[in-house]
């Protein structure tokens, strides 16, 4: 199981230079069963590291790329009358996969991105009276531009707080790029990179993960933080329940990423920023300092 | 199999071999050290361990070396290294966990086999230093690598060990003892036993002289008489043949004809193992336990050679006559002298013949008077070794007294004999006891005079009479060898203190049998005490202890939260005293890590406390071990 862990992360890296700390959080979210928010600027890598997590991991993979004309039945798929069966025909949108890449989300309308984000936390389908479950596992990573760019959507915070988690990509360090512009574009390598895992072996590490011993010090270290966040003056609103269970799954994922089978409040320290910073606003606006909520509670 | 696990298994039985040494040959001990460090030469260069092709001439080889050396593969001393050798190369090829174990076990069978050698207080104190370290090994194998530190292994061992401690003292105390040994000692482990030899010889005695020791203890119900009292009667020779005396045979004893002249001595003797069958008494014995039987000429003797450590009462009076006449065929045997030989002696004596017994027996004191002198080392004798002695040399030890005076007594046709044992004796003041040594051992004459019955004349007296009155070392000169014991020394508290302290545990724990348990039990019990007695105060008692223990085990998993957090609250503020204070936001690990690296001396130390504390605290572990194994590294912690 570590050695698996392991081979994904040391797989992505060899595609995604430079940005270990990135892969490992994604990985976290995914063995969290849960959904993944890249943002960043355009031409970062994010696309790269959705397909390649995509492609280590053994999974279906589709990509969705998100326009202001996107229509919800174009991801979730449309009934079309049939002629000969004389009946309503299902044809399953791009939503029927293992990870969904829904490139550039806050370039489609919120009607759009609502159908989606509905879906996301149901794991299932309602149309016209059928309900359709999708294929396990399931993981949506949607890119996002800043929403101060031109043109966009941006997700409400009720949507945000969909995805697991939001991470950011950042700028690589001089040397990773040295290697990025000569060898070329790691997405090429792509195809030369063999599985080291599949479906069901996801399922697998998820459900240990499920596992993984969440002692009662570390819940009241975490309720410590839910309750730092709901009282103190320099957040807007506080976390909600739904980020604590986050939190935890997240921490689970993590310690046994780290190999051990119960979490430790390293474990939460290391996935709270990119859990709990897109769930939160700033009281003075602008970008919430997650480093500041971790400083204000003791660990027990 | 990893190499600190090996290391534990290596250094016990290294430990065993040191505490065999003493008992078994030099090229065992030196074969056997040699395969555990090829063992351990081999697991550190990551070698497999030998072909069994290789391994097996050599085992043949030792066997061979064993039956050479001790002549058999059967025996005590064979057998044990036998054993040892075999065991050695168990561990040679060992490779899995349940080899080794298996060698573990056989390491504390190997621990018991050195009570068959010695059963002294100092050897089972050094028995503990093997049993912990077996205890120590059979823990690390049974630890998942990389397993704890050695003194925490340590320290786990020494407590399995004390927890077993009050069960062991339990059935000792408790367990119906058996009425004999449960299995006989083989013959061979009393080989080297020194004592009386059952015939005198010139040097017989005087070779004795130079061994300290012991021989006997005795305690005496109220004041012991004086030392020059002090003859502890042994074998009585009565046959001569020109240089050996010796007695053929003699009778059980039918009833005692002494009458006491005044009050006996009531007294214990515990009798260190000598192989022979006699019982010291103290002359003359008028009342003795059933251990043994008397015979006609007073000597008390067992039925059995005594190979084991043994004690008895007797009650003896000092001053006694005998209301018996002495029958024609002691008589003769008493005045029988060899044939031919010592003829000047022979004429001697023959002409002091028209005297009364009382007057010969004077005239042969005087002789020795004057001119005679003592000695442990008495120039050669030829043949005639009673003329020579008589009218050439005139140095001698004890023996040649006795000997030449008894001789002189049956040349004049005074019934005469030859009686050894052993004279003096030292009070410990510690214990309150008397110790007699085998350089203590005696010999002097009786003779019998009509209406007196046989009585004790000790020609050694008349020529040195510091040998009966304060003992033998004050009879000699500093130049003559003796154990270094018996002459007054700056440690002689020292070594008497010892001494009682080894006789309590002869009397007390090696002594411990049928008779005493039961005697003591009913002590405590105030009422005669049976077997179901103590079968019921067994169990009773042993469900107490396994209770209390198992309590104690058990405590801190009672609130080990509580102990797991108050460890590392305590491991903080040794951090905290030495600079280092935890930030409130910072987890363990990573405070753990800060601290490694600011005291790096003890990286090991900390990494050990972080790894025991998570798991403990966050990995829902409840194991009262580990808490207390955290709490032992906290408390040994030093921030340096």
């Amino acid at each position: 199981m570590q050695t698996t862990i392991n081979d994904i992360i040391r797989l992505s890296n060899s595609v995604i230079l430079g940005k270990e700390p990135q892969i490992r959080l994604s990985l976290a979210c995914i063995l969290a069963r849960g959904h993944l928010l890249i943002e960043d600027l355009p031409g970062m890598g994010k696309t790269t590291l959705a397909h390649t997590l995509a492609q280590v991991l053994g999974l279906e993979f589709r990509r969705v790329q998100f326009t202001s004309d996107l229509l919800p039945a174009d991801i979730l798929g449309v009934s079309v009358y049939d002629r000969n069966a004389a009946s309503f025909k299902f044809h399953p949108g791009a939503i029927f996969t293992n990870v969904l890449l829904a490139d550039e989300i806050n370039r489609a309308t919120p009607k759009t991105q609502s159908a989606l984000l509905e879906v996301m936390e149901e794991r299932q389908m309602t149309t016209e009276g059928e309900t359709r479950k999708l294929p396990e596992p399931f993981c949506v990573i949607a890119t996002q531009n800043p929403a101060t760019h031109i043109g966009t959507f941006p997700l409400p915070e009720s949507q945000m707080d969909r995805f697991l988690m939001r991470i950011k990509l950042g700028y690589p360090d001089a040397r990773s790029e040295r290697t990025l512009l000569t060898n070329g574009n790691g997405r090429e390598h792509l195809v030369n990179i063999s599985p080291v895992t599949d479906a069901a072996g996801l399922i697998a590490l998820q459900q240990t993960v499920s596992r993984v011993t969440v002692a009662d010090a570390l819940l009241d270290y975490l309720q410590a933080l839910l309750d730092f966040s709901r009282s103190s003056p320099q957040f807007e609103a506080g976390l909600s329940p739904r980020a604590g269970l986050a939190l935890k799954q997240c921490a689970q994922a993590w310690a046994l990423m780290e190999g051990r089978d119960y979490a430790i409040p390293e474990d939460l320290q290391a996935i709270l920023p990119s859990v709990a910073a897109h769930r939160l606003r700033s009281a003075s606006g602008g970008e919430v300092d997650a480093a500041s909520l971790l400083a204000g509670v003791a660990v027990p | 199999m990893i190499i600190i696990q090996l290391r534990w298994v290596l250094s016990s039985l290294g430990l065993i071999l040191a505490l065999h040494a003493p008992y078994q040959a030099t090229w065992v001990i030196v074969a056997a050290a040699l395969l555990l460090a090829w063992r351990y030469w081999l697991a550190i260069n990551q070698k497999k361990p030998p072909n069994s092709l290789l391994l097996f001439p050599l085992i043949l080889l030792c066997a061979i070396g064993v039956l050479f050396t001790y002549g058999g593969l059967a025996g005590r001393d064979a057998s044990t290294a036998l054993f040892t050798l075999l065991l050695m190369f168990k561990v040679m090829e060992s490779k899995s966990l349940r080899d080794f174990t298996l060698v573990v076990l056989l390491g504390y069978f190997l621990t018991i086999c050195t009570f068959l050698f010695s059963q002294a207080l100092l050897v089972a104190v050094l028995t503990i230093a093997p049993l912990l370290a077996l205890t120590c090994a059979l823990i690390a194998l049974n630890q998942k690598n990389p397993g704890p530190h050695s003194d925490a292994l340590i320290s786990m061992g020494g407590n399995l060990i004390s927890q077993a401690l009050p069960v062991m003292l339990l059935l000792f105390v408790l367990f119906p003892r058996a009425p004999g040994p449960l299995w006989g000692v083989p013959k061979d482990a009393t080989r080297g036993m020194t004592g009386l030899s059952g015939e005198m010889k010139p040097g017989s005695i005087s070779n004795l002289s130079v061994s300290d020791a012991v021989a006997f203890r005795v305690t005496f119900q109220g004041n012991p008489p004086h030392p020059s009292q002090l003859y502890w009667r042994g074998p009585v020779l009565w046959d001569f043949n020109g240089q050996v005396w010796s007695a053929n045979y003699t009778y059980p004893a039918l009833s005692s004809n002494l009458i006491a002249d005044t009050t006996p001595f009531n007294y214990t003797v515990t009798l260190e193992p000598h192989n022979k069958t006699w019982l010291l008494v103290l002359d003359m014995p008028i009342k003795t336990s059933s251990a043994g039987f008397m015979t006609q000429d007073y000597q008390y003797q067992s039925r059995q050679p005594i190979r084991t450590r043994m004690r008895y009462d007797a009650t003896s009076v000092l001053r006694y006559h005998e209301v018996t006449t002495l029958d024609e065929e002691s008589r003769n045997r008493a005045l029988r002298l060899p044939e031919f030989g010592n003829q000047q002696a022979r004429e001697l004596g023959e002409s002091w013949a028209n005297e009364t017994p009382n007057n010969i027996v004077q005239k042969g004191l005087s002789l020795f008077a004057k001119d005679f002198s003592y000695t442990l080392t008495p120039p050669p004798l030829g043949a005639s070794a009673i003329d020579g002695f008589l009218f050439n040399t005139k140095k001698g030890f004890c023996e040649h007294y006795a000997s030449s005076f008894v001789f002189l007594m049956r040349a004049a046709g005074v019934p005469a004999r030859v009686v050894t044992g052993y004279q003096g004796g030292e009070l410990n003041p510690v214990g309150d006891y008397m110790i007699i040594r085998q350089a203590d051992a005696h010999a002097w004459a009786e003779v019998w005079l009509d209406g007196q019955g046989w009585v004790r004349v000790d020609p050694t007296s008349a020529v040195s009479p510091a040998r009966i009155q304060s003992g033998i070392a004050s009879a000699l000169p500093a130049s003559e060898p003796l154990p270094a014991l018996s002459r007054p020394s700056p440690f002689k508290r020292l070594q008497l203190s010892w001494d009682s302290v080894n006789n309590g545990w002869n009397q007390w724990v090696l002594g411990y049998n049928q008779q005493r348990q039961t005697a003591f039990l009913s002590k405590i019990a105030g009422s005669k005490v049976t077997r179901g007695d103590m079968a019921l105060w067994l169990s009773v008692l042993l469900m107490v202890i396994v209770c209390a223990i198992a309590l104690w085990v058990l405590r801190p998993t009672l609130n080990s939260h509580d102990a797991i957090q108050t460890a590392w609250l305590k491991f903080q503020a040794k951090l905290a005293r030495a600079g280092l204070q935890r930030q409130p936001a910072e987890g363990p690990l990573d405070f753990a890590v800060r601290a490694a690296q600011t005291f790096p001396a003890c990286h090991d130390l900390i990494d050990s406390i972080v790894e025991l504390y998570l798991p403990l605290r966050y990995g829902g572990i409840r194991d009262a071990s580990k808490v207390g194994q955290l709490q032992a590294y906290v408390n040994k912690f030093k921030a340096r």
